[in-house]
């Protein structure tokens, strides 16, 4: 469990010369260590096989088919949402089990939390977070680097209006509702149509009432 | 790390989707199984690619096999394939006892038929890992007891 943490709590792009020398991942120490003396050789990093790649994968060949599917963008981009959505709910049991995070007190530290636990944790990226003059409830994530685009070059011909990472508002969406909270999660940019960064806009809307709660029981 | 959550519940999501999508004429055709398995052949074409760039040259068949059961598995799934068995004329056998896709599901019988949908995404990762290292093959899974199941691969000779 320490390993894991001391993974969450770094902030920058790890160096390689921190990593050989004071944690040793799992595959140094299964006994590839002959690739780390080559990096000490001739500093280059060695690949190291990660399960991120899976995932980037498998989204990708997921787009793919649904582009052969459907023909209208905002069928497929309705269906990456609704996908989101599905594993948002779920996601968010994960998150709160993995990060033991405080109870928040207000829209921005949610936002927050978002950008620098939830994306940290299942990307590897940490999303900046500016907030919106005029409302209190608007923020938006910047994201630099967005590891789902890494083996996108551009968008298929005929698609311009497609959001290829409509998946992540989805998710973004479903895990604040389990919260109890709704919002409205769009892209206002995206550097694959064009636009210089990758922007999330997070609004939160009205909490869900306590009616609801009461229900269930 | 977190990220095999994120890939489980996608794959579910991804099973899911593409049955609720389906009409009836489909899936008794088994064009969502294909569907899938169309996917995870793309993947694992792939991912065999990155994985393989700084690795020596395979020297046979069985070395190819064996590859994909120890480092293969494990950066995708966590773990070794338990058992590997074969005929050494091109049929292999993948035994793996606790099938990461499959542990959350069930232990024992339950949703037994519901399986196959989940495994054939694998199936389509080994066959597009094998295709990109120059091995023609059909990939089938079996499962007798959730979470323990079984691949079968059969090397087509060109």
């Amino acid at each position: 469990m320490n390993l894991q943490a001391s993974w969450l709590l770094r902030d920058s792009q790890p160096m390689w010369e921190k990593d050989m020398m004071a944690i040793k991942p799992w595959w140094v120490v299964k006994g590839q260590d002959k690739k780390a003396r080559n990096y000490r050789r001739w500093k280059i990093p060695p690949y190291l096989p990660n399960n991120r790649d899976l995932f980037v994968l498998t989204y990708g060949a997921l787009v793919a088919q649904l582009c052969k599917d459907y023909e209208k963008d905002e069928d497929v981009n309705n269906y990456l949402d609704k996908m989101g959505y599905g594993i948002g709910i779920r996601l968010v049991e994960d998150f709160l089990a993995r990060s033991c995070v405080k109870k928040c007190h207000s829209y921005s530290e949610i936002a927050d939390l978002i950008a620098q636990v939830a994306f940290k944790m299942y990307l590897g990226i940490t999303p900046s977070v500016t907030r919106n003059e005029s409302s209190r409830n608007e923020f938006s994530l910047i994201l630099d680097k967005n590891p789902l685009v890494e083996f996108v070059e551009e968008l298929p011909a005929g698609r311009s209006s497609l959001c290829y990472c409509n998946l992540l508002c989805g998710v973004i969406r479903g895990a604040l509702e389990m919260i109890h909270l709704t919002a409205d999660v769009t892209f206002l940019q995206d550097r694959l149509k064009g636009d210089k960064v990758t922007e999330i806009g997070i609004t939160f809307l009205k909490k869900l009432e306590e009616k609801k709660c009461r229900r269930k029981k | 790390m977190a990220d095999e959550a994120l890939f489980l519940l996608l794959h579910n999501e991804m099973v899911t989707g593409v049955y609720k999508s389906a009409d009836q004429g489909e899936v008794e055709n088994g064009r969502c199984i294909t569907k899938l398995e169309n996917m995870g052949f793309r993947v694992g074409q792939g991912l065999i690619e990155r994985f393989t760039k700084d690795t020596a040259r395979f020297k046979d068949e069985l070395d190819i096999m064996k590859f994909i059961c120890k480092d293969f598995w494990t950066t995708v799934f966590k773990k070794q394939i338990d058992n590997l068995r074969t005929n050494h004329q091109g049929i292999y056998v993948l035994q793996d006892n606790k099938f990461r896709l499959l542990t959350q599901m069930s232990a024992g019988k339950q949703y037994l038929d519901h399986a196959p949908k989940y495994l054939a995404f694998t199936c389509g990762l080994i066959r597009g890992g094998l295709s990109n290292l120059g091995i023609k093959s059909i990939v089938t899974a079996e499962v007798s007891a959730m979470p323990a199941c079984k691949f079968q691969v059969m090397i087509q000779k060109m």
